[in-house]
């Protein structure tokens, strides 16, 4: 804790101006033992530098906070986020460098949030410095921390080479190069992974003859280093790599270590390639990929490891979505729809919702015939599977299907699966088809609607739950936006109003909370000559929490009705219910007299 | 250390919880859900589809029956035969050449254990290959990545029949009176080692337990790789501390550094403070802190042991990391400061007392009772009275308010009464100091 002597305590308040008391508080506060309270005061730093002017802020301030920065990692995380905002505080571009002292500790720490915070703001205010600067003050820097003992600065500098790379001399460019390279071979696998996380980085501002001579041979040490955990991050560098470099040069700089690692012993390189093969499939072009990603992604279809398969299922669709088009179709049904049809009985629920997620993207690629003929009874399968997440996934995906072959082709099929999931003893489950239920009106029509699946929507109203409930309430509220008015008359509101002589008073509720959601879409006939009676009548219920919600019903109403039906009937009802026993019922009550403006 | 056996654990049922799990930190890699089907219990080693081809094993000769002059080309010979592996996980895949090569493992334990002038050195490539061949290989992915040491059975190695007794092969010759380290270490290298560590991360304990055993042996034996051992068992603690939160043989590990830290030369290198300083530490910030915490806290005290002069850093440190929400962390804690303050020296304690202090008064007033009533028990300790006794003018006014407040408002009457326990013995201690600050308290409550 600092003494009294520190300047920092005399800051505010010395020259006895009372405007700066607040502040001399706050100073005060960012050395209280209670951490709450010097956070507080950090997160309200800016304040405290604009009262103190830029000189004081420069030459006192900072100061001061650069020996503080043995607290609490949470006032340190807030401290290293503050400073990066601190450019125009501290007197503007010319002065931005007096930020780097603090940010240079922070940027050592132990803890990883402060420290990749710390870097984060180095990095804002590196675009503040002009070149000169860059040169002067932050580039030693970034060469402090790069040749630091501990691991924790050296990682910290990995993420610093690129931002000041582009804007210095050809000298100084060499330097960085020469730095970065050492730290691709650090002992310590920390550094090594975080040299590895910013090699594609890195690579993007170099000279293209740089990239080919220096970063492809660290690209290829990284990518088969001893560790995993560091060659699963080359993977992520060689999209990068494979962008810059021209189309010639990939064959024989980035496809060995490519390959390798896409059979790699270790499944976490293996998955990473599998989750970053449309990057990595853009980043080769289509010679490559019809040479060698297509065999690749195959094995990876079919890796024994069903992280490896259920990352590279989710690629499916987008995989052969980015196929050349002149042999799309061909490449599909030969090598990557066998497979698919694998995947569909894939002992892994995890892989099978995963490739379900997509399966139906491939009709739109493959077209009407293939699809009736090959992707059709893959849906079907997956539709019966034994797990809800697999047949939510391909519903929830109905709309590619519909386009390219109608949904009828399915409808026979999934009305059971429909009808099972409305049943699930899971909530999410119920939750979840409700949620398609709109989507799936819209493509099987109205008909097909009213016979099939009109009673489930009806029957999640008086659901347990009371987000299915909800979730239904919204259901039909999206239903009469598709179908129109008219219907909703016929069909679903007579079934609503019914409900409000129902003995539970929660279903009662569910009537108020059903023409909350509709009487806008219904339109001022229905709602007026409808619902407004049935409402009106609910206001005598013996439930305080039905009176209640009928006054807030009408506030939400109102504006659908004329201003005859609210004189003459909402507002003698409001009034009553004004004077309600339960204050609850008198405060919407009043509520709603004051936003209809009945008063 | 003495190798245990454990008995044949029976295989575990998978946990059934499926939750979103937390982002992985560094290496971007998500662990995602990936519960498999219910019938499948144990882990296929990744390495399996690596194999070439799969060659028919034919049973060789036995080894006892062997005459002298081809003995050492027979053992050679089943070591090469142990090279191949085999799917357990489809349980009645070739039976026959599992039971061949079990049957050799067996051959091979008992012969490194039991006659001399077997391990000659053409065999030392041929051991650590077969070894090598076995147990390395990458981990597969957790069947519950929510694995919690503590509530959920883990997942066993499928291959153990066969792993269990390349385990034991490279325990009896690591063990044997023939064991040669100087020509060992051609073969047992950094690489080997490095390999050998990544295994502790395996889900199985009696795989870790074979592993702690074997590398404890190693660092005996092979003078060169100590150095290297400890800085890599260092990363794997640095990597868990700060980027996955996740590793299973941080016990295991553990426990081979308490034994290593006994053995430190005095005056302690700066490698070892720092490792104390900035890994040791720093552990007790981990989340599954319980597992090892026991292992961590007897290397802790191994520390003080050695020097005194590190307990400053010591309590400071924990006094640093300590708990803010989670009390069952919060009693481990205090557990580990008794055992600290069991060993420390009077002038040590001196340094410290004051933080320390206010820690304590702030744990007495939880309303947690197991954390009181843990920090109560320190007045149960003698060597800690006796501390507390001759610095009964600094810790007195410091613990004073919050005994007397606590005393008047804890829910828990066990807390309560020891509390009065505590005060009777301060007032016997020192009756005037304890009159001043009772009506000081009084007059301040006044206010």
């Amino acid at each position: 804790v600092a003494d009294c002597c520190n300047p920092v305590s005399k800051m505010a308040g010395a020259d006895g101006d009372d405007s700066l008391y607040p502040i001399a508080v706050l100073i005060d506060e960012l050395r209280n033992e209670d951490v709450q309270l010097r956070l507080n005061s950090i997160k309200k730093l800016s304040t405290i530098a604009l009262a103190l002017g830029v000189e004081r802020t420069r030459t006192e301030l900072l100061p001061f906070l650069t020996d503080t920065i043995y607290d609490e990692d949470e006032v340190l995380l807030a401290l290293a986020e503050q400073l990066g905002n601190f450019t125009m505080l501290v007197g503007g571009p010319e002065y931005v460098h007096c930020l780097l002292p603090p940010l240079e500790s922070l940027a050592t720490v132990e803890e990883t949030v402060v420290r990749d915070k710390a870097v984060e703001s180095l990095r804002k205010i590196s675009q503040e410095h002009s070149p000169v600067d860059l040169e002067v003050h932050f580039e030693p820097l970034v060469k402090r921390l790069a040749s630091g003992d501990w691991f924790t600065s050296r990682t910290s500098a990995c993420g610093l080479f690129s931002v000041c790379y582009p804007r210095v001399s050809s000298t100084v460019k060499a330097e960085i190069r020469q730095h970065f390279r050492t730290l691709c071979s650090d002992d310590t696998p920390m550094v090594r992974r975080a040299a590895a996380s910013k090699l594609g980085e890195f690579a993007k501002v170099l000279e293209l003859d740089y990239v080919k001579s220096d970063i492809i041979s660290l690209f290829t040490a990284l990518a088969s280093d001893e560790q995993d955990s560091v060659r699963l991050l080359a993977v992520e560098a060689c999209v990068s790599i494979a962008t810059l470099l021209p189309q010639e040069d990939l064959e024989t700089l980035v496809m060995p270590t490519l390959r390798q690692a896409a059979e790699d012993k270790s499944w976490r390189v293996r998955y990473m390639v599998a989750d970053k093969f449309s990057e990595l499939q853009k980043a080769v072009g289509p010679e490559i990929t019809k040479n060698d990603l297509v065999p690749a992604f195959q094995n990876l279809l079919k890796d024994c490891e069903a992280e490896v398969r259920a990352a590279a299922a989710n690629k499916v669709k987008e995989f052969c979505e980015n196929l050349p088009e002149d042999n799309r179709e061909q490449i599909i049904m030969t090598h990557i729809l066998p497979c698919v049809k694998e995947l569909v009985s894939d002992t892994n629920q995890h892989v099978k919702s995963a490739l379900a997620s997509v399966i139906m993207g491939l009709s739109t690629i493959l077209g009407k015939d293939n699809t009736i003929e090959h992707l059709l009874p893959l849906f079907l399968a997956q539709l019966k599977d034994e797990c809800p997440e697999v047949r939510l996934n391909i519903i929830s995906n109905l709309d590619c299907v519909n386009e390219v072959i109608g949904i009828r082709q399915l409808s026979q099929s999934l009305l059971p699966a429909i009808v099972e999931l409305a049943e699930d003893a899971k909530w999410r489950v119920r939750l979840a088809i409700i949620e398609y239920m709109p989507l799936l009106a819209g493509q099987l029509g109205v008909e097909f609607f009213d016979e099939k699946l009109n009673t489930l929507c009806m029957a999640w109203l008086i659901d347990h739950v009371y987000a299915i409930r909800e979730a239904a309430t919204c259901n039909l509220m999206k239903l009469v936006e598709k179908f129109g008015a008219e219907w909703a008359q016929n069909t679903i509101v007579p079934k609503v109003l019914g409900m409000a002589n129902d003995p539970n008073y929660l279903h009662r509720m569910t009537t108020l909370f059903c023409i909350n959601a509709l009487s806008e879409a219904c339109g001022q006939e229905i709602t007026t000559k409808q619902m407004l009676p049935v409402v009106l009548k609910m206001s005598n219920d013996q439930v305080a929490n039905v009176r209640f919600n009928v006054a807030k019903s009408l506030q939400k109403i109102g504006p659908v009705l004329d201003s005859n039906a609210l004189q003459t009937e909402v507002k003698p009802v409001l009034e009553k219910l004004a004077t309600d026993t339960d204050m609850d019922v008198k405060y919407f009550a009043q509520e709603a007299i004051s936003v209809l403006a009945l008063a | 250390m003495e190798t245990t056996k454990l008995p044949p654990s029976s295989p575990s049922s998978p946990t059934t919880g499926f939750t979103v799990p937390s982002a992985e930190k560094v290496d971007g890699f998500p662990r995602r859900s990936m519960r498999r089907a219910r019938q499948r219990r144990s882990h296929s080693s990744s390495q399996f589809r690596y194999q070439s081809s799969q060659v028919e094993l034919t049973p060789l000769p036995l080894l006892k029956d062997a005459p002298v002059a081809e003995l050492h080309d027979l053992f050679c010979k089943k070591l090469q035969q142990c090279c191949m592996l085999f799917d357990f996980l489809d349980c009645v895949a070739d039976l026959k050449g599992k039971e061949i090569k079990r049957a050799a493992l067996n051959e091979l334990v008992e012969s490194v254990a039991t006659s001399r002038g077997v391990l000659i050195e053409p065999l030392y490539p041929e051991a650590i290959k077969m070894i090598s061949v076995n147990i390395f290989r990458t981990l597969p992915p957790s069947e519950n990545p929510e694995f919690d040491p503590e509530e959920d059975e883990p997942t066993l190695e499928a291959s153990w029949p066969h792993l269990q007794l390349v385990y034991e092969f490279f325990l009896r010759f690591l063990e044997s009176p023939d064991f040669q380290p100087s020509m060992a270490k051609r073969y047992v290298d950094q690489k080997f080692v490095l390999q050998l560590l990544e295994l502790f991360d395996s889900e199985d304990p009696r795989e870790r337990e074979y592993l702690k055993t074997i590398l404890h042996r190693v660092y005996g034996k092979l003078l060169g790789l100590r150095a290297y051992i400890r800085k890599q068992i260092n990363n794997i603690f640095l990597r868990f501390i700060y980027e996955t939160e996740h590793f299973n043989g941080v016990a295991e590990l553990l426990e081979i550094l308490g034994s290593i830290i006994n053995g430190f030369a005095l005056p302690l290198k700066a490698e070892h403070k720092q490792f104390l300083v900035r890994v040791l530490i720093p552990l007790h910030t981990a989340k599954s802190l319980s597992i090892f915490h026991a292992q961590l806290a007897y290397c802790v005290v191994q520390f003080m042991e050695k020097d005194a002069t590190v307990t400053e850093y010591i309590i400071r440190g924990l006094l640093k990391y300590w708990p803010k929400t989670c009390t069952q962390k919060e009693v481990m804690f205090l557990g580990e400061i008794e055992e600290i303050l069991d060993v420390i020296e009077p002038s040590q304690f001196i340094r410290v007392q004051e933080p320390l202090f206010k820690q304590i008064a702030a744990c007495i007033s939880s309303p947690h009772f197991q954390v009181a009533e843990r920090a109560l028990y320190f007045w149960n300790n003698e060597y800690i009275l006796s501390l507390i006794e001759e610095n009964c003018q600094v810790i007195l006014p410091l613990v004073f308010a919050t005994l007397y407040r606590v005393s008047k408002e804890h829910w828990n009457q066990t807390i309560v009464s020891l509390i009065y326990n505590v005060l009777k013995t301060f007032m016997e201690m020192n009756s005037k100091l304890f009159d001043d600050l009772t009506a000081s308290y009084k007059v301040e409550k006044q206010k």
